[in-house]
């Protein structure tokens, strides 16, 4: 039998069930990895006391007989997605002392199907980052390079789960938050479609962007943690259902490839020859693949950096140092405030919350916030009128492998740049999935699918093709 | 965009920060704008959504109590650094 932490979540489920090992068995054998190797990574920020007493009861559950998707699973949760009556910071120390007065939607999911939440994963500061180097707790190492990141902003759940810490992980994506961090570590990483997960308990970054999506070591393994996340809520009411967008065509195994925006400046050479590769493999499963044109694409990132600091400065407003969080002392109400936000925020956080309050400041609406909504609309209408030709878009998740530590933290537009593959699926809301697609050395490199809204299954299809995961 | 203009955005924004930052950020905002400025380049006459394409839209809930009155006030209050007596303590506004 496979060591236990190299288990996937199939695996681990099957062995479950057959008695073959117990919830308990399998959580320590992830903290015991933890302990030894965590030390160097720095993925988690906290290992829930709970966790023990809750692989306990799966296995009082499994003793029963009950059978449920993720029973007696060890999965970690990034720290922007709220545990009742654990702490969660969003990586900040402005929320450094909290604790959640509340279950998000998706930890209540993952609960009543059973999983064993061990611990909260670090991130990038309100998840503003692609490298986990912007936390207030420090960076999160690539646990397949130390000198590397891991990606980001959810860097932690992805090191965590590529470094055998938690067979799962939970991470949050507003413009690659999760794509870009499994792409880094090796894993298969899903941002679903917009709506398609609730928000509710999810700390804001970007509320017309963030999507709470699985870490996995298979797509198999993510089908099944998208299952028990998905659906309707009636705690956020931009959720959708099954039945919100119809299937409009038959799966015809059709890849498009924006072939001029994947000439964008900045892609290495070896995540060029790796995506030939990458074609050669899917038109040798029977794929047909095409060139498409998709002119306004390539400006989904500068869209990206209007709309989403602009959203960030609303939804960071409520960190004012008086219902919850970090207060600092000023001589009067309002000078609190200003000592509040200005030690309590960390330096990328005040940058995109000056930033939003420009881009939404009288005088610069309309050129900036207001431009950006158009594009946004025509960069949508682009993305969903090319679905009814093809069922899928192929691309790199990322424009290079894992970068080093420190080599971007000093401009900010260069640390942009690494979403550019990313964003335009947050942009547009449709789904995106990626999965490992080969090495530079040994740091691997992510392939990217999007699909039309509401087409996660497509997704999963070529996604299983691609790795030889039987359906 | 000069370091007086970062500050009063700061100063919007209710953020205190150093001159020194402020002098950075511009210098930062000069070359981010510069990358977003090129969407200004793109034609306005962008076709908007047609609302069917977004068919999710104006989801209420019914306006009565979700819950009994107070059940989750000791729970909220705990989170804020200031209470007394059921309610968040802050500074004097009116002097």
């Amino acid at each position: 039998m496979k060591e236990l932490i190299k288990l996937n979540l199939k695996e681990a489920r099957e062995g479950l069930r057959l008695g073959r090992f117990t919830s308990r068995e399998l959580v320590e054998a992830h903290l015991n990895r933890i302990k030894e190797k965590d030390g160097e990574v720095g993925a988690f920020l906290e290992i829930f006391e709970s966790a023990l007493a809750s692989a306990d009861e799966a296995d009082r559950m499994i003793k029963e007989g009950r059978d449920l998707p993720l029973l007696g699973v060890p999965i970690a949760i990034k720290d922007n997605i709220l545990y009742r009556g654990h702490a969660s910071s969003a990586s900040s120390k402005i929320l450094e002392n909290y604790v959640s007065s509340y279950d998000s939607t998706a930890v209540t999911r993952m609960r009543e199907a059973g999983a064993v939440i061990i611990g909260r994963t670090n991130c990038d500061e309100f998840a503003m980052g692609s490298s986990t180097e912007n936390s207030a707790f420090g960076p999160t190492r690539n646990p397949l390079d130390l000198e590397r990141v891991p990606g980001g902003s959810s860097g932690g759940s992805a090191a965590a789960v590529s470094g055998d810490m938690c067979i799962a992980s939970l991470g949050s994506d507003t413009g690659g938050s999760i794509r870009q961090p499994a792409a880094f570590c090796g894993t298969v990483g899903l941002k679903p479609t917009y709506g398609r997960v609730s928000r509710h308990g999810l700390i804001a970054l970007a509320s017309s962007l963030d999507q709470i999506g699985p870490f996995t070591k298979t797509v198999s393994d993510s089908e099944s943690i998208y299952n028990v996340l998905k659906g309707r809520d009636a705690l956020d009411s931009t959720t959708i259902s099954d039945e919100t967008y119809p299937r409009k065509r038959d799966f015809k195994k059709r890849i498009g490839i924006p072939r001029s925006f994947l000439e964008s400046e900045g892609i290495s050479e070896s995540v060029k020859s790796n995506f030939k590769q990458v074609e050669e493999k899917f038109r040798a499963l029977g794929y047909e693949l095409v060139d498409i044109e998709l002119p306004n694409i390539k400006h989904s990132l500068a869209v990206y950096y209007i709309v989403m600091p602009a959203e960030a400065s609303s939804n960071l407003a409520r960190f004012d140092g008086v219902r919850f969080g970090f207060h600092l002392e000023g001589g009067d109400g309002i000078e609190d405030y200003f000592e509040t936000k200005g030690s309590g925020f960390g330096q990328e956080v005040r940058r995109r919350v000056i930033l939003g309050t420009y881009v939404l400041s009288s005088g610069y609406y309309d050129e900036y916030y207001g431009q950006g909504l158009r594009l946004r609309d025509a960069i949508t209408q682009e993305l969903r009128g090319i679905f009814e030709q093809v069922d899928l878009i192929l691309t790199p998740t990322t424009p290079t492998c894992a970068f080093r530590l420190g080599e971007k933290t000093k401009d900010p537009l260069s640390m942009y740049l690494a979403d550019i593959f990313t964003v335009p699926a947050n942009i547009a809301g449709v789904p995106a999935l990626s999965i490992p697609s080969g090495f530079e050395g040994i740091l691997p490199l992510g392939l990217q699918l999007m699909a039309d809204l509401g087409r996660e299954d497509d997704l999963f299809t070529a996604g299983k093709d691609f790795l030889g995961e039987s359906i | 965009m000069d370091k007086e203009k970062v500050q009063k955005l700061a100063q919007l924004a209710r953020i205190k920060i150093s001159d020194i930052e402020a002098e950075n950020l511009s210098r930062e905002f000069a070359s981010i704008l510069g990358y977003v400025k090129d969407i200004g380049s793109v034609s306005k006459d962008t076709r908007s959504v047609s609302p069917e394409s977004f068919p999710v839209r104006n989801i209420m809930r019914d306006d009565e109590p979700s819950h009994e009155a107070g059940f989750y006030a000791d729970r909220l209050l705990s989170a804020a650094p200031h209470q007394e007596g059921g309610y968040i303590k802050v500074k004097k506004i009116l002097q």
